[in-house]
């Protein structure tokens, strides 16, 4: 209710570009998050340059989720300091962007797409739901941006899941956000639209000059568009360019038991055993059946049908 | 019909929460909150109930136990949702203490139909002034709460980290859900509360898809069952309540119908 000036007034941005002392979008210094008494980042330090487009991997459970609310400072650091563009955390900080991963409850809402994407520009003000001048303003600007002005007079329930991620992050762009937190923006969507929305993301990012981190199950759909990809597990995190992070040893430390690494025709496969990891926990996370997706789990072939219990044997860190 | 006293305060009355609960209900509803508010209402009845055996006008006890109640449950927040079972059992516990009170206080069988089932005929002048009262404070301060409510409830994940304080929200909230439900059972009872507050405002839902007209018409429902009721029970002598819950499943159905 307080930063209306700070949030409608486009132009504003610091032109952090020019500056000679160029902060980066996110730093962690010795970061430790502790969530119910489990530890889930211990003493990470890491930096994020502005402009940066990273993915967030990890297995279920690691921690990409909790690291995101912790930058929102909704999950209260441990230890260590968390600064976004050299800035302290602050929760309803209008310099981020976030997506929470999405419910499946969103599905069935009959609310019109541009009352939806409005909610999340004053939606932490008081008062009846009217939207001012510079808000709807705002609202079409974003709209414009990723190219959902049509889907916007339709009612969610009436948006398929890739169409109402589109209206997702319309609502991430709203204010003057540096930095978006997307939080497996990807879950449910088949392959195809899968690329759509990566290389949408990948399009506005660059247009804004902001800095992203894209959560996901899986490298694959990542792999063209990051510029370096974030690794979490075991409490540790690792980041850097996929042909640095992507190895065993570093994925073997991360998931605490032994990792191959398999390229290819230009895809990687995280594999524990025969049991290829991000497919596998991909497959549990997997229970929105409201948006009726056609999403080829089989794809891999018969290969890894026995994979579950197998990987349970192999002494798997992650919870499933 | 409008020659006698009771009939215009029976219009009065059951317009006021008529239109109170067709929009506080439109919330409930879209917030899934509708056991809750089953709940209230016999919470009420506890405090309806207790306040006669202690004095107290009965519409006072049952405002002060579902404004308690409301405010706890919106408080207990996420630990109470989806606890169905816990919410019954404190729901049939209270219809129990409310009929050991009446046992007390040997109240006419009379008396106990009226808080179960409604009295809109029997309206005093002085009820009525508590009810605009109700139904003023009520829709003001939803009203102020109104944009956060809407965003809590579509994207709690988002608006927690857009600074909502998502437990105050929904404390405030249930606590003007309480005021509703006290001034609806003082037309359709304890047990009929849906009637007012749900019917009307899961049909505007399957009706309309932006915010204004869907509220719209949910107090537009409820205010047609209400007086069409209040009219049906004058020239039929059926109850009130009856004619209530009847129109309210008709225009519920028509709503589904319509959907298709």
């Amino acid at each position: 209710m307080n930063d209306e000036s700070e949030r409608s007034a486009p132009g504003s941005v610091t032109d952090s570009v020019d500056d000679p002392e160029r902060r980066p979008a996110l730093e962690l210094d010795h970061v430790t998050l502790e969530l119910a008494g489990r530890m889930i980042l211990k003493d990470a330090t890491l930096s994020i340059d502005e402009g940066e487009f990273i993915g967030v991997l990890g297995p279920n459970g690691a921690g990409k989720t909790t690291l995101m609310r912790a930058v929102l400072g909704l999950v209260p650091v441990a230890h260590g300091a968390i600064r976004i563009g050299g800035e302290h955390v602050a929760r309803g900080n209008p310099s981020i962007g976030y997506m929470p991963q999405t419910r499946s409850a969103l599905a069935s809402r009959r609310v019109l797409g541009r009352d939806f994407v409005a909610m999340a520009a004053d939606g932490h003000r008081w008062g009846l739901p009217i939207a001012d001048a510079a808000t709807r303003e705002d609202v079409e600007r974003v709209l414009d941006l990723v190219g959902a002005r049509a889907l916007a007079a339709r009612p969610l329930s009436e948006l398929s899941g890739g169409e109402r991620q589109r209206l997702l992050l319309a609502q991430c762009l709203l204010g003057e956000p540096r930095l978006l937190l997307l939080d497996e923006p990807l879950i449910s969507l088949d392959p195809h639209r899968q690329r759509i929305v990566v290389e949408l993301v990948r399009r506005v990012q660059r247009e804004l000059g902001i800095t992203v981190l894209f959560s996901a199950h899986e490298l694959n759909p990542l792999l063209n568009a990051i510029d370096r990809v974030l690794y979490l597990g075991n409490g540790a995190a690792a980041l850097g360019k996929v042909d640095e992070v992507i190895t065993r040893p570093v994925l073997s430390r991360l998931y605490g038991s032994p990792i191959d690494v398999m390229r290819v025709n230009g895809r990687i496969f995280v594999m524990s055993g025969d049991v290829e990891v991000e497919k596998h926990d991909h497959e549990h996370e997997h229970d929105d059946g409201a948006t009726g997706h056609a999403h080829g789990h089989g794809r891999h072939g018969g290969g890894d049908s026995h994979g579950h219990g197998r990987s349970h044997g192999h002494g798997h860190t992650h919870d499933v | 019909m409008f020659e006698y006293d009771f009939m215009v305060n029976a219009f009065a009355a059951s317009g006021i929460v008529a239109v109170l609960a067709g929009i506080v209900g439109y919330f409930l509803v879209m917030r899934q909150q509708t056991f809750a508010g089953h709940a209230l209402s016999h919470v009420g009845f506890t405090g309806a109930t207790g306040a006669v055996l202690i004095g107290v006008s009965p519409l006072w006890g049952m405002i002060g136990f579902t404004l308690a109640a409301g405010v706890s449950m919106g408080a207990l927040g996420e630990r109470l949702a989806g606890r169905d079972v816990a919410i019954g059992i404190v729901l049939s516990l209270s219809l129990g203490c409310g009929l050991l009170f009446l046992h007390f206080f040997t109240a006419y069988a009379t008396q106990v139909t009226a808080l179960l089932f409604g009295n809109v005929l029997g309206v005093t002048n002085s009820t009525l002034v508590v009810l605009a009262g109700i139904g003023a404070a009520s829709l003001i301060a939803l009203g102020s709460i109104m944009r956060p409510l809407l965003f809590a409830t579509l994207q709690p994940e988002l608006a927690e980290a857009k600074g909502v304080p998502l437990r105050l929200v929904s404390m405030l909230f249930l606590a003007i859900a309480a005021l509703a439900v006290a001034a609806c059972t003082q037309i359709v009872g304890v047990l009929l509360v849906f009637t007012l507050m749900v019917g009307p405002a899961a049909a505007a839902q399957n009706l309309s898809t932006r915010l204004a007209t869907g509220v719209g018409l949910a107090a537009l429902f409820a205010l047609a069952q209400a007086w069409l009721g209040v009219t049906l029970a004058f020239y039929t002598d059926w109850p009130t309540s009856f004619w209530i819950t009847a129109l309210s499943a008709l225009v519920y159905g028509a709503s589904l119908v319509r959907r298709r």
